[in-house]
């Protein structure tokens, strides 16, 4: 069975997420921004993968990266990424998505706790 | 870099995460999954290594001071000094990127899986072919309620959940993500305490040969695999309440060649269909915090019915609360009970383990606690240097005891 790794990717884990700022929507923020600092250094990663590899066998030049436009097939490609990667993105939006539609899994951590003690 | 080794400015970097061994049941990692997890990873250590020392520094010179002002007096247990600090503007940074890293690296890892989980069964259940003896999963299985209840350490689905029929992805996903959170302390199949236990009985009790050894929630067996290693000559039964964890640990064992255990799905709150004092030696590693508040008598109860007289029981756990160890210890302990989703981890940590191997026929006489380093292959140098982070260390409570003749 072929599972949508998209929107399944996010799903949140039981129980109400704690939030730690007074303003729950500036840390929010901060985990989009984490988010985007990690793909930050992904592209940092590939790229230096990249340029090492080419620097080793000498095969391109800077223009073509500069002059290069997808085919449909390619694009397709680059358009799937870009999904995913928004769905990485919005993580705790997602999440809070999933709070707000199964309040039975959001129930906060101590009254689970509690609840477990007596399992 | 390869390894935990301290550098010329003075900064421990974690290895790789290409360091960890791509069995045969290993999900795939393409370039840019693999990077994402390296910045993880080196996030986690930064955390840990430059970040949450400013907690205790934060907690010292104003949260503390301030409460004793308005109070006349200092903390009186940790549940009161969770509620000051919980007002300080570093600690609630620090415990929301902390939360966050956690956030990700699930989302991360489950989009690695989730993507290939085809794949991945169809993997395993090549590997098992003509393997079908070592693994026996039960279909009407009630997984416990406690683990029905929460997702522990932020895993969505837990252990247990199966997407389709013979799914393994949590299992793949909690296998290639452990490296993260623990950043690559654990060694490059993620074992380094099941090899540390191993070798520290052997070291220990040179002359004890068990016949049968019963490690309970085995997980997908990282922890069980050493000590099948360590004791050829014994049959080894791992038991756990998660089929996917069953499954994968199944092909794991069998792509990494150890062929002396058997995985089976069992409630440990009743082992009835092993006979009385059919073991030598029952283990559980980082299992009972994660057990909940009623099971976990009745488990000890089980595992001392199950163990033979003579015999050893050892349970690797992060250490309990004491009386000496300070307030701000323990809170920082109890973070992960409240805010990682290890619900039963404060309220587990509170009971005395005098009394739990009691209950599992143990005799105060006879109960020993030792502290256990992981064996880490990866700790080539100065590895020992790695700060602990509260629960995250890399050195194991450990106790037990042997049963009486
Ligand atoms: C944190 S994992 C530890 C896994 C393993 N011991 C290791 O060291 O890697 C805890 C495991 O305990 C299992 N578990 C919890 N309660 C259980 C029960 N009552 N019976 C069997 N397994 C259980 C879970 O399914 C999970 O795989």
């Amino acid at each position: 069975m072929k599972l949508n790794d998209i929107v399944m990717a996010s799903d949140k884990a039981k129980g109400a997420r704690p939030y730690f700022f007074d303003d729950p929507m500036s840390e929010r923020v901060l985990n989009i921004a984490m988010a985007v600092a990690t793909e930050v250094a992904v592209i940092r990663e590939r790229l230096d993968t990249i340029e090492r590899l080419l620097e080793a066998k000498g095969v391109l030049r800077q223009s073509e990266i500069e002059d290069f436009v997808p085919n449909d097939e390619q694009a397709e490609e680059r358009q799937l990424w870009h999904a995913r990667y928004v769905g990485r993105i919005l993580r705790i939006v997602k999440q809070e998505l999933d709070a707000v539609a199964n309040p039975e899994d959001n129930k906060p951590m101590h009254q689970i706790a509690d609840e477990i003690n007596e399992m | 870099m390869g390894e935990n080794k301290q550098n010329a400015i003075g900064y421990s970097l974690p290895p790789v995460w290409t360091k960890l061994k791509q069995h045969a049941v290993f999900p795939h990692f393409n370039h840019d999954e693999r990077a994402r997890y390296n910045f993880l990873t080196n996030l986690n250590r930064f955390l840990s290594a430059v970040i949450a020392p400013g907690v205790q520094t934060a907690y010292e010179q104003r949260v503390e001071p301030t409460f004793r002002a308005e109070h006349g007096r200092s903390f009186q247990n940790r549940h009161e000094l969770r509620q000051a600090i919980s007002r300080d503007a570093y600690y609630q940074l620090w415990a929301a990127l902390r939360r966050c890293t956690m956030e990700m690296r699930q989302q991360n890892g489950r989009a690695v899986v989730l993507r290939q989980a085809e794949e991945l069964a169809q993997r395993v259940e090549e590997i098992l072919r003509g393997h079908e003896d070592i693994l026996r999963l039960k279909p009407n299985f009630v997984v416990p309620a406690y683990l029905r209840h929460a997702d522990n350490h932020l895993m969505p689905g837990s252990y247990h959940t199966e997407y389709f029929e013979g799914d393994v992805a949590n299992a793949a996903n909690y296998d290639s993500g452990l490296f993260v959170t623990s950043g690559g302390m654990l060694g490059s199949l993620t074992d380094g305490g099941g090899r540390a236990i191993a070798q520290w009985v052997r070291e220990n009790y040179p002359d004890f040969k068990p016949k049968r050894i019963l490690d309970v929630g085995c997980g997908l067996g990282h922890n069980t695999l050493p000590i099948a290693e360590a004791f050829p000559e014994a049959e080894v039964w791992a038991i756990d309440a998660g089929a996917p964890m069953l499954r994968y640990g199944a092909a794991r064992a069998i792509a990494l060649g150890i062929k002396n255990v058997r995985f089976v799905q069992m409630d440990a709150e009743d082992m009835s269909e092993f006979p009385d004092g059919y073991f030598d030696w029952v283990q559980t590693t980082m299992f009972l915090h994660e057990t909940g508040g009623k099971a976990i008598h009745k488990i000890f109860k089980e595992i001392g019915r199950v163990l033979a007289p003579g015999g050893l029981t050892l349970h690797i756990e992060q250490p309990q609360y004491t009386p000496q160890m300070s307030y701000f210890e323990q809170f920082m302990r109890d973070w992960d009970a409240y805010y990682n989703a290890e619900p039963y981890w404060g309220h587990m940590h509170d009971l005395q383990p005098e009394d739990l191997m009691e209950e599992a026929g143990i005799p105060r006489a006879n109960f020993m606690q030792v502290g256990v380093r992981a064996v880490n292959d990866l700790d080539k140098a100065n590895g020992s240097q790695v700060r602990e982070d509260y629960g995250r260390s890399p050195i194991w409570n450990v106790f037990g005891g042997w049963k009486p003749k």
